[in-house]
């Protein structure tokens, strides 16, 4: 059982960078720390299970782009939070824990809307309030004063890795069908053809409401938890 | 006239949480009872309607471009609008403390009741995201206050009517993988569609 101890105590090393964080991830590959990859997907989703990330999630979804964009831009700024954070956990004063919190994840906010700005400007416009409410997104806080507070830099990058995944995965999910219902195109791409609206076929208009999403995802979380009966009646 | 519109507008044709879905986690985390959801609605009004203001001036006299000129004439080109999401946050932040410090000493039953959903109106996305939409829309000092006020008004609405509606779902036969969560995103999808039919509605 040696080997286990040496797994469960990995060697040191003093992180303060995402780098580096992931240079001392790479011996540290155990299933604890692969269900912090998968875990969100399905048992711990953020949005259908733990309820968070929520807002975001119906607004930017009605076509595949925006919902594309906006989850890489949550990723971003989920794992580069989770990983500073974590690094510094120790030197913040927890009277200031969440100002100091708000204040690296609005720094990062702000970098990834300037960037978002210079190289993918229509769909900037398109999201406009939306990137700089990353800043309220209860996953990243949540995530935050979960794990980041009381973890080390190496478990809390996988755990936002997962998490943003997971809410990747739901905002593709309800995209996917908004704009398919809702226009007609994917990515901007006309995929039903023409001879199916020449026959009577109607793009649905209330896809393209916020309610759709609502209703999507209440569908999303029928199906997950039918299938996984340990998240039912869990919140 | 214009001022009650802009209330109006921004309790029923533009509501918060059922038209633009902002402040969606705190609606369905704590609309479980009516008990607890008024207390929040209650508690988002107030921090709306003082941070709405707030944050009009914070933009007036310091972000908006040559806004810094009452200083000096020379600070008169300085654009600092992308520093918008952080002091908002802040200024948010401070807020949300002032009023936890203040419920705490005068009303601490209230406090009691509403626990940690109080710090947690700091992250609320209804908060900061009537603050940019008052900055996009560009609206006045008393535009601002008002919308402050419709808006937190709006939210109290919607998050009290599911609180009721869900109290009463507790007693009916849905299917178990939709019980609770599942059933709560229906019923706000169907809320939003009927807040639709306000649309177009101008005194």
């Amino acid at each position: 059982m040696s080997t286990d101890s040496k797994l469960e105590n990995p060697i040191v090393v003093p992180v303060d960078s995402a780098v580096d964080a992931k240079a001392a991830k790479e011996p540290f590959w155990t299933p604890k720390s692969k269900r912090l990859l998968t875990d969100p997907f399905n048992d711990d989703n953020p949005i259908t299970v733990q309820v968070l990330g929520v807002c975001s999630a119906l607004a930017v979804t009605t076509q595949l782009k925006t919902a594309l964009v906006m989850s890489v831009s949550v990723v971003v700024v989920l794992v580069f939070s989770n990983v500073i954070i974590s690094a510094i956990r120790n030197t913040i004063p927890s009277r200031i824990r969440m100002i100091v919190q708000l204040l690296v994840i609005s720094g990062l906010v702000v970098m990834v809307d300037q960037v978002l700005k210079a190289f993918a400007y229509d769909v900037a416009r398109q999201l406009s309030v939306y990137i700089g409410l990353i800043i309220t997104n209860c996953i990243i806080m949540g995530r935050l004063e979960a794990m980041a507070m009381s973890s080390k830099p190496s478990a809390s990058l996988l755990d936002g890795i997962g998490n943003g995944v997971g809410y990747g995965a739901i905002l593709i999910v309800v995209a996917f069908f908004r704009e398919l219902f809702g226009s007609g195109t994917l990515l901007g791409f006309q995929v039903i053809p023409q001879v199916v609206y020449d026959m009577g076929y109607v793009n649905n208009g209330i896809m393209l409401t916020s309610a759709a999403a609502m209703f999507i995802i209440s569908i999303v979380i029928w199906i997950q938890r039918s299938r996984n009966p340990k998240l039912v009646d869990i919140s | 006239m214009d001022l009650v519109n802009i209330f109006i507008k921004a309790a029923f044709l533009e509501n918060m949480v059922l038209a633009y879905f902002l402040g969606m986690c705190s609606f369905l985390a704590v609309s479980k009872t009516v008990k607890t959801a008024f207390g929040l609605g209650i508690a988002v009004i107030f921090v709306l309607a003082i941070t709405a203001p707030l944050n009009w001036a914070v933009n007036t006299y310091f972000l908006k471009e040559g806004a810094l000129g009452f200083i000096h004439p020379s600070l008169a080109a300085v654009d600092l609008t992308f520093l918008q999401f952080i002091v908002f946050i802040a200024t948010i932040a401070s807020m949300v403390q002032l009023v936890e410090i203040i419920v705490e000493r005068f009303f601490p039953p209230l406090y009691n009741a509403l626990g940690i959903f109080l710090p947690l109106i700091t992250v609320n996305c209804a908060i900061l995201g009537g603050s940019l939409f008052l900055i996009e829309r560009e609206y006045a000092f008393d535009e601002s206050v008002v919308f402050g006020l419709g808006s937190g008004f709006g939210f109290f609405l919607a998050i009290v009517a599911l609180a009721s509606i869900r109290e009463k779902l507790r007693y009916s036969h849905i299917p178990p993988a939709m019980r609770g969560l599942g059933m709560a995103f229906l019923v706000t999808g169907l809320m939003g569609l009927a807040f639709m039919s306000f649309a177009g509605i101008s005194l």
